[in-house]
C-alpha cells in the first residue's frame, strides 16, 4: 500500500471535478482521481446546452431562470441554491468562453442561445431562448475545454484510480443547545489502481466528491456503463445520508430500445412528438408549451400514450420524434450528432422519417446532501469539515424533484467552481486529520471477498435482473405494489450477491473484479431509491405514484434523507426498512410560494 | 441563430411502414479476440468466442456478451457506448474503429470478426493499451486557448464564420483511432501523430487565440507535421468524420506562409 498526501483530493474528472480542479489546482496542492481518463466522463455525452440569462437574443433575467428552476423541480428545490445557480450561471458561461469553449454565435458574434424545455419568459408565459450551446455537443465541448485548462494549469491526474472508500473519523462534540453528537471529519480516500491492482491511500485535508450518477441501476438508460453510483454508495456506507433518492429523471427522447439520448435541443429547434395516429399529443398534456414541457411531464405523457395503445412499432412500445418538417440544412447545423445517432443505431433518416423514441433513465436528482458552499452534511445541518460534493453525485438541491434540461451542465460549473475554491481555502488553514488505524482494511476485505468468493452466481446476471425489475417497477409510473416487488427482488439479489464469483483472479486491469464491486453499489442505491419512493406517498416531479397521483404539500413538501443503519428494524414501519433509516429535511423557501404546476 | 419555424401540423397521416420494423433478426457470430496478459504469459494468442447476437447489436455488445457470459477475464475499456467518450477504439477486422459504433450487421458475420488492440501503443492486457504516450503528445501542442488581450467583461466576440473555421477539429474525442492507424506513428514513436495535430489545429485557427505561432513552431519540429506522408489512414479511421488529412495540410500550409 502506498500513501500519498495532498491538500485537496478530487474524486472524479467529469465536468464538476475538473471545474473544481481548475480552481483548487491554482490555490492548493491538488490531485484528481478518476476511474476513467479525464475526457471519458459522461459530461461529454450532454448535448443541448447550458442555460444562463445572458439575454443575448431576447429579453431574459436570472430571476426568471430561478423561477423556472423552482417550478420545474415542483417546488422541492432549495430556493437559495436555485438563486445562486441562476445568478452565477452568467459568469459560468462567460468563464467557459474565456477558457476557449467554442459556443455557437449570433450574427453579431455573441454567444447564441436557444429554447429548452421548461425555460420560459416572465414566469411561464412562453418559451425563452436561454440555452447557450455548441451545436449538439455542448457537454463534449465543456469536457474538452475543462480538460484543456487542466493541462494549462498542470493539474495532477491519477487515471484509472477507482476510489472505493472514504476515510472519516468521528469525534465527540456538543451542539449549541448542549446535546452531544458525533462529529465526522474527513481524513482521505482509498483508491484501487486498475493497472496494478494495488491500493493507494490518499490523505487529504479536503476531499471533493464529483463522481457522477448511478443510471446503471436501470436497464434503459442514457448513462455510461461506468455510472454505477460509486461516490453515493461510498458516502452512504460511511454513514452520510443520501437526499431525495426517489427522484430520478427519465429523459423523454432515448432511442427506442437502446436508451441513447437524443437531445431536448431537437424539440428546442422545433421537432415534435407524435403517436401512432400521427397526433402531436403534447398539445393535450401541456397546451401552452407543448413539446417543450419539462421532462417528467413529457416522459409520463409518452408512457401514457403507449399504455393507452397509441404506441408505434411492432410492439406498440414507443412514440415518434418528428423532425421531417425542419429544413435538412437547419438539422445539419444545429443537431448533427443526434441525427447521426438515429442513422447509425436505428438506420432511420431523420430528414424524411420520424425517429422511434421512448423515455430513458437519465439523471439522479438526489445524492449526497450539501449546502450552497458545496459542503457535505452529515445530517440536516451539520457540515463535515473538509468534505465537499458537486454535480450529479450531490444534492444541493437545485433540481428538486425534476431537473430542467441544461441545468446539469450549469450545476457542475457553478457548484464545481464553488467546491474547488472552498476546498482549497479550507485546506490552507486546516490540519490533516490523522488516518484511522488500518486505513485500507475495509477495502482490502471487500476486494478479497469478491476475488475469493467461489459461488455460482454471475455478476452480469444479477445486474441484468436488477435493471429489469427497476425498469418494470421503478420507472415513470410507480405504485406500492411495484415498489414492494423491487424490494423483494433486491433482497434476493443481495443474498445471491454473497455467492458470486469472478473469473479473473489477476492483478492487472481486473475489470471483472471491479464490475462486481460496482454491482454492490448499484444494489445498495437501488434499494435506497425504492425505499424512499415507497415512503413518498404523493406524486411530485419525476416521482409519480399511481396510488397517490396528487402532490401533497402538507405531508411531503420536504426532502427525504436516507441513512444506512444496520439496526433499523425490517418491520415495515415508516421510519425504517431493512437497514435504512429515513428522515426528512425542510425545503428552503425564499420568495416563491408553491403553485399548481401547469404548462 | 435559431430560425423561425412554421408551427407543425397537429396531426399527420403516418405511412403504414413507419416503425413497423418487425422482428429483429438474430445470428451467430464468432469473435476472434487478441489476448495478452503478461501475468500469465509473454505470448499473445487468439481466442475464438461464438455468441448469438441481434441486428441492432454492436461489436461492443458482442464483447460484453463474451465477458459477461463466457470469459470474465477478457479485458477492454468502454464507457458511454455511443461514440462520444472515446474509450473503445480497437482494430476490428484490421481497421481502427470504435466498438460501440460498429454494428455487427455491417461486418461480414459469416467469417470470424477479429478484434485487436490499436497499434503503436504498448499493450497492457488484451485490448487495453497504454494511452500515456498519446496524451503526452496532446499535451505538448499547447492544447488550450491563449489570449493575451484584455479580458472583456462579457464574452469575446467571434463571427459565425470565424467559429466555423475550426469547427471540424473541435469534434475530436481523443480516442486515438487516427494516431494508431498512422504508419509513421507505428515506426516512429516520437511523431506527434494526427490527433495532436488536430488539437493544435483547433486552436491555431481559432480567431480568439494568440499562440498560433508557438504551436506552428512546435509542429515544425522534425517529429512534427512534416513526418505526415498523407496516407489518409487517419481520416478513414476517425469515428467523428474529421477531415484530419486536410487539417494537417492546413497546418503545413500555415507553417510555410506563417499566416493563420
Amino acid at each position: 500500500m502506498q500513501v500519498h498526501k495532498y491538500d485537496v483530493v478530487i474524486v472524479g474528472a467529469g465536468g464538476a471535478g475538473m471545474r473544481a480542479a481548475i480552481e483548487s489546482g491554482q490555490r492548493a496542492r491538488t490531485a484528481v482521481l478518476t476511474k476513467l481518463y479525464p475526457t471519458r466522463s459522461h459530461t461529454g455525452a450532454a448535448q443541448g446546452g447550458m442555460c444562463a440569462a445572458l439575454a443575448n437574443v431576447e429579453e431574459d433575467n436570472w430571476e426568471w431562470h430561478t423561477f423556472d428552476t423552482i417550478k420545474g423541480g415542483d417546488y422541492l428545490v432549495d430556493q437559495d441554491a436555485a438563486e445562486v445557480m441562476a445568478k452565477e450561471a452568467i459568469d459560468a458561461v462567460l468563464d467557459l468562453e474565456k477558457m476557449g469553449l467554442p459556443f455557437n454565435r449570433t450574427p453579431e458574434g455573441r454567444i447564441d442561445q436557444r429554447r429548452f424545455g421548461g425555460h420560459t419568459r416572465d414566469h411561464g408565459k412562453a418559451p425563452v431562448r436561454r440555452a447557450c450551446y455548441a451545436a449538439d455537443r455542448t457537454g463534449h465541448m465543456i469536457l474538452q475545454t475543462l480538460y484543456q485548462n487542466c493541462v494549462k494549469h498542470n493539474v495532477e491526474f491519477y487515471n484509472e484510480y477507482y476510489v472505493l472508500d472514504l476515510l472519516t473519523v468521528e469525534e465527540d462534540a456538543v451542539r449549541e443547545d448542549g446535546t452531544p453528537y458525533k462529529q465526522k471529519r474527513v481524513a482521505g480516500v482509498v483508491s484501487y489502481d486498475l493497472a496494478s491492482g494495488e491500493l493507494h491511500v490518499f490523505q487529504a485535508k479536503s476531499v471533493i466528491f464529483a463522481s457522477g450518477g448511478a443510471g446503471k441501476v436501470f436497464k434503459t438508460t442514457s448513462n455510461a456503463h461506468t455510472l454505477t453510483g460509486d461516490g453515493m454508495g461510498i458516502a452512504f456506507r460511511r454513514g452520510i445520508p443520501l437526499e431525495d433518492m426517489e427522484f430520478f429523471q427519465f429523459h423523454p427522447t432515448g432511442l427506442a430500445g437502446l436508451g441513447i439520448l437524443l437531445s431536448e435541443a431537437a424539440r428546442g429547434e422545433g421537432a415534435i412528438l407524435r403517436n401512432s395516429e400521427g397526433e402531436r399529443f403534447m398539445e393535450r398534456y401541456a397546451p401552452t408549451i407543448k413539446d417543450l414541457a419539462p421532462r417528467d411531464i413529457v416522459a409520463r405523457s409518452m408512457a401514457n400514450e403507449v399504455r393507452e395503445g397509441r404506441g408505434c412499432g411492432p410492439n406498440k412500445d414507443y412514440v415518434l420524434l418528428d423532425l421531417t418538417h425542419l429544413e435538412p440544412a437547419h438539422i445539419d447545423a444545429k443537431l448533427p450528432d443526434i441525427t447521426e445517432f438515429a442513422r447509425t443505431y436505428l438506420g432511420v433518416e431523420p430528414y424524411t422519417e420520424p425517429v422511434p423514441v421512448f423515455p430513458t433513465a437519465h439523471y439522479a436528482m438526489g445524492g449526497i446532501p450539501t449546502n450552497i458552499s458545496a459542503e457535505v452534511l452529515q445530517d440536516n445541518d451539520t457540515v463535515i469539515p473538509g468534505l465537499y460534493a458537486a454535480g450529479e453525485v450531490a444534492c444541493v438541491s437545485v433540481h428538486g424533484s425534476n431537473r430542467l434540461g441544461t441545468n446539469s451542465l450549469l450545476d457542475i460549473n457553478v457548484f464545481g467552481k464553488r467546491a474547488g475554491i472552498a476546498a482549497a481555502e479550507y485546506a490552507k488553514t486546516a490540519d490533516y486529520v490523522e488516518l484511522p488505524a488500518d486505513p485500507e482494511g475495509y477495502t482490502l476485505n471487500l476486494l478479497d471477498h469478491v476475488r475469493t468468493s467461489d459461488g455460482t452466481e454471475k455478476v452480469a446476471a444479477i445486474r441484468k435482473e436488477l435493471q429489469d425489475t427497476m425498469d418494470a417497477n421503478m420507472q415513470v409510473f410507480r405504485t406500492a405494489d411495484t415498489l414492494n416487488q423491487v424490494l423483494t427482488d433486491i433482497a434476493s439479489f443481495e443474498e445471491r450477491y454473497q455467492r458470486i464469483s469472478v473469473q479473473d483472479k489477476g492483478k492487472r486491469f481486473n475489470l471483472d473484479l471491479l464490475e462486481a464491486v460496482e454491482l454492490g453499489f448499484l444494489l445498495e442505491l437501488a434499494k435506497v431509491m425504492t425505499v424512499a419512493a415507497l415512503h413518498r406517498e404523493e406524486s411530485r416531479g419525476g416521482h409519480f405514484r399511481e396510488d397517490f397521483p396528487e402532490r401533497d404539500d402538507e405531508k411531503f413538501m420536504k426532502h427525504s434523507m436516507a441513512y444506512k443503519d444496520e439496526h433499523a428494524p425490517a418491520d415495515g414501519s415508516a421510519e425504517a426498512i431493512a437497514g435504512i433509516r429515513l428522515g426528512t429535511k425542510p425545503v428552503v423557501f425564499t420568495r416563491y410560494e408553491p403553485m399548481v404546476r401547469k404548462y | 441563430m435559431t430560425a423561425e419555424l412554421a408551427e407543425p401540423a397537429s396531426k399527420i397521416e403516418l405511412p403504414a411502414h413507419i416503425g413497423g420494423g418487425g422482428e429483429i433478426p438474430s445470428f451467430d457470430v464468432t469473435l476472434r479476440v487478441r489476448r495478452y496478459n503478461p501475468e500469465v504469459s509473454e505470448e499473445s494468442t487468439w481466442d475464438d468466442f461464438k455468441v448469438t447476437m441481434y441486428g441492432t447489436d454492436r461489436v461492443l455488445d458482442a464483447l460484453h456478451k463474451v465477458k459477461w457470459e463466457l470469459d470474465g477475464s477478457v479485458s477492454f475499456r468502454r464507457s458511454c457506448a455511443h461514440g462520444v467518450c472515446g474509450s473503445d477504439a480497437m482494430r476490428i477486422n484490421g481497421r481502427n474503429r470504435l466498438a460501440c459504433k460498429t454494428l455487427l450487421k455491417d461486418l461480414d458475420t459469416s467469417k470470424p470478426i477479429t478484434v485487436e488492440p490499436i497499434k503503436g501503443l504498448p499493450v497492457e492486457k488484451d485490448l487495453i493499451v497504454d494511452m500515456e504516450p498519446f496524451f503526452q503528445s496532446f499535451r505538448e501542442v499547447m492544447p488550450f486557448l491563449v489570449n493575451r488581450g484584455h479580458e472583456p467583461t462579457k464574452e469575446r466576440l467571434q463571427s459565425a464564420e470565424d467559429r466555423e473555421r475550426f469547427d471540424d477539429t473541435t469534434k475530436c474525442i481523443l480516442c486515438a483511432a487516427c494516431t494508431s492507424s498512422c504508419p509513421v506513428f507505428w515506426t516512429d514513436g516520437q511523431y506527434f501523430g494526427p490527433a495532436a495535430i488536430v488539437n493544435a489545429h483547433r486552436f491555431i485557427f481559432d480567431s480568439r487565440d494568440d499562440a498560433g505561432d508557438m504551436r506552428l513552431e512546435i509542429l515544425n519540429d522534425k517529429e512534427g507535421v512534416w513526418r505526415c506522408r498523407t496516407t489518409f489512414n487517419c481520416t478513414e479511421a476517425c469515428p467523428r468524420g474529421i477531415q484530419i488529412t486536410q487539417a494537417i495540410a492546413e497546418v503545413k500550409q500555415a507553417i510555410l506562409s506563417r499566416k493563420v
